[in-house]
């Protein structure tokens, strides 16, 4: 078991891939890139998680997985725009699919969607195994993704200036997109999130509204799944808004919470596998359960350490 | 292996544990490297406890955080799915770093390969699946109690919680044998898709236990052949994509409860609907006219249903099929709307028993269920179709052989229906 953990070299962990300016851009990178991926993911997914779909996420995030293929063997590309059409149409289809057999045929929405999401994912798994060698693209890279990768992707450029590689690219457009969206429909996202009724009422398109955040959730997981995977999407969705709501209880706190969150995740994956040489983006979500862990106990809202501490205080 | 998880899966499925097996199935993964690590080789012993153990811990932290904290279950399973999952990915690729790690076969739990299990493993798959379906045999009436009835079991003294970590246990059990075939991400399918299946198929929980465990291992049979026969195929997805086909050709195509048939049924039932309803019509536009004549216009006919022209023409073609009427076209093929519709004595009969169904219903509503007579008409209106002679009769009785409805109404009595034209004769003249 003692070889598992190697000795901390602290100097090696957080000094090393800053030491020389190649290093640092290159790891910059892969820093910013998660970043960049835990940031949108979270802001989205604070949203998904007021609205109880954190499993929906789960679903479509597996779902997009045959569209990827299929736009891959399409275009022999990994391009955004072909894959982000094939994603966004197998998510879709794959959202339609739930809601269509939870509504017309016996089957509870729990079986729906673990029967949907399964069968599209064993799909794509097929898919991509039959694709073969020559591929750029393979199972583990999809499943897993491998951030590390980042700085190795093509850069795009424009002109002729260089504007930075593909992936971190495509993740900051997202991003942006992302909180621009978030800051102008930011009342009605919030109405329709708690109160169905309500925006019904008000005469809200509650149905475009909750499409276009399915949408919206697609194009994020497209851009992120290269480097974290599909899997591990999900927890990028859960992990920062349940962590802030053991801190905050107001909306807007909650999605502030993931610029800071997003950061210690990074930068706390980074280091991590720096330290064990192991996946980036499976160490970033083991931060996020540490983080999430910490919280639990001692967060001022909902800690468990907290109310015992109060409980006592009281007696 | 199939039979096992077809078993669990009709419990899981009928429980709504659905995604609770997709989170206890991503959650072992942890497990399976520690196992791993610990006994540094594809021991499959050291690798099945830990995965038991992280299975558990799993389905432990579940629970403290839905007692502990206001997170939705969604949200729960989804962070203990995905933490779990994450440490086990470190995990692995920390393990394949490594000097011993090389030894090929672990990453095979991630998406099955069936060609690639010893004997051993076939054993303990085994083993499992006669536990499994052992186990369900002897408790199978106190699980299927907690499952539907979860105050009721608590009440008659049944050992819920007990039961409940039995299942849970067995669901482990089947999640971790299957692993290595099927691989963790689509063992859930396995669980899942059988089971749904067969709840489309059956509704009584014995039939649907045996269906799924069938089910389950048609698709394992035929699913690891296939996978068998080609050189690069993964067992796993193709397992999961029989099941799901099964699952499709059952949906549409099950003699009873398939989409297809029920959605024929449907339209025959439509049909039906319309046909009445054109009779009925026709009844009353007669009426209308205080029964002077015998026949209606048409376009009269399309005015009263609400209905185009052209669709008028259809259904009074479908009348004259089935011999209940007879169309005398017009001369003028330019006004379709002017040809004229007689009812055969089938079809006038079967006009009078809707009008009377209607009128009866009406009736019956406002003088003993006390309804306002201005509120019965829509239910009527659905009612007159599905009434039984037996029910009419009865309806009859209670209201002591009325003549007239709420709204005044002759009520078409059995004589009518029987006699046919006489009586419309007849009720000709006194009017």
């Amino acid at each position: 078991m003692n070889e598992f953990f190697p000795p901390l070299d602290l100097v090696d962990t957080f000094w090393m891939p800053w030491a020389t300016s190649k290093d640092f851009i290159w790891n910059a990178q892969i820093v910013t890139m998660g970043i960049m991926v835990s940031l949108s993911c979270g802001l989205i997914g604070s949203f998904i998680v007021a609205r109880k779909l954190a499993l929906m996420g789960d679903a479509i995030s597996h779902g997009i997985l045959p569209g990827l293929a299929i736009a891959f063997i399409a275009t022999q590309s990994k391009a955004l725009f072909p894959m982000f059409i094939g994603a966004c149409g197998a998510g879709l289809l794959c959202s339609f699919c739930i809601e269509w057999l939870a509504k017309k045929t016996p089957l509870k929405m729990d079986a729906a969607l673990g029967l949907t999401f399964t069968s599209f994912f064993a799909l794509g798994v097929l898919l991509i195994t039959q694709m073969g060698n020559n591929a750029h693209i393979d199972a583990e890279c999809l499943l897993y993704g491998e951030i590390g990768f980042t700085p190795l992707a093509e850069s795009i450029t424009w002109g002729s200036i260089e504007i930075g590689s593909r992936p971190l690219l495509s993740i900051g457009t997202v991003t942006i997109i992302i909180i621009s969206i978030i800051t102008i429909f930011y009342k009605q996202l919030l109405v329709t999130s708690f109160d169905q009724t309500l925006s019904v009422s008000l005469g809200l398109p509650v149905r475009t509204i909750h499409y276009g955040l399915m949408l919206l959730l697609a194009i994020t997981i497209v851009a992120s799944f290269e480097s974290v995977g599909v899997i591990l999407v999900i927890a990028m969705l859960i992990f920062p808004s349940t962590t802030a709501s053991f801190f905050f209880t107001r909306m807007p706190a909650i999605l502030f919470c993931s610029i800071p969150l997003s950061i210690i995740y990074s930068l706390g994956g980074f280091f991590l596998a720096r330290w064990l040489d192991c996946s980036i983006a499976a160490s970033m979500v083991v931060v996020a359960m540490l983080c999430f862990g910490i919280a639990w106990a001692f967060g001022p809202e909902d800690g468990v350490v907290t109310k015992l501490f109060l409980k006592r205080n009281q007696n | 292996m199939g039979v096992g998880c077809g078993l669990m899966g009709g419990f899981v499925v009928t429980r709504k544990l659905s995604l609770f097996g997709d989170t206890l199935s991503h959650a072992v993964l942890p497990g399976v490297a520690v196992g791993f690590l610990w006994s540094q080789s594809k021991n499959s012993i050291s690798i099945i406890v830990g995965a038991m153990i992280a299975g558990f811990l799993g389905v432990f932290l579940i629970s403290l955080l839905k007692k502990t904290t206001r997170i939705g279950l969604d949200s729960a399973l989804g962070l203990v799915l995905s933490g779990f999952y994450a440490v086990g990915i470190c995990l692995l690729t920390r393990i394949q770093k490594m000097e011993f790690g090389n030894q090929s076969g672990i990453d095979r739990y991630l998406f099955g390969q069936i060609t690639g299990i010893s004997a051993s493993d076939v054993w303990a798959m085994g083993i499992s699946c006669i536990l499994i379906a052992l186990i369900t045999m002897i408790f199978y009436k106190e699980l299927l109690v907690t499952g539907f009835d979860h105050g009721f079991a608590h009440s008659i003294g049944l050992p819920v919680d007990f039961l409940q970590y039995l299942l849970w246990m067995l669901l482990a059990f089947a999640v971790i044998t299957s692993l290595q075939v099927i691989g963790v991400i689509l063992v859930s399918a396995l669980l899942i898709i059988p089971a749904a299946t067969a709840s489309i198929i059956t509704q009584k929980m014995r039939n649907l236990l045996v269906w799924s465990a069938l089910l389950g291992m048609v698709a394992g049979v035929i699913g690891s052949y296939i996978s068998f026969l080609g050189s690069r195929l993964p067992t796993g997805p193709i397992i999961v994509l029989i099941s799901t086909l099964i699952f499709i050709l059952t949906l549409f195509f099950h003699s009873q409860n398939g989409l297809l048939f029920k959605w024929l049924r449907l339209r025959g039932k439509e049909r039906k609907i319309a046909l009445e309803n054109t009779l009925k019509a026709v009844y009353q536009e007669l009426e209308g006219n205080k029964f002077s004549e015998d026949s209606v216009r048409l376009g009269n006919l399309a005015k009263r249903r609400r209905v185009s022209m052209p669709e008028m023409y259809q259904e009074a073609i479908h009348l004259v099929k089935k011999e209940l009427a007879f169309l005398i076209p017009v001369k003028n093929q330019n006004l379709p709307s002017e040809n004229t519709l007689t009812l055969s004595p089938a079809g006038w009969s079967e006009a009078c028993r809707i009008v009377r169904n209607h009128r009866l219903w009406e009736l019956y509503l406002t003088n003993e269920v006390q309804y306002a007579a201005d509120h019965v008409h829509e239910d009527a209106e659905k009612i007159e179709h599905v009434l039984g002679d037996e029910t009419v009769r009865k309806i009859e009785r209670i209201l002591s052989n009325p003549r007239r409805d709420p709204h005044g109404k002759l009520i078409p009595s059995r004589q009518d229906i029987e006699q046919g034209f006489i009586e419309k004769m007849v009720a000709k003249n006194l009017s």
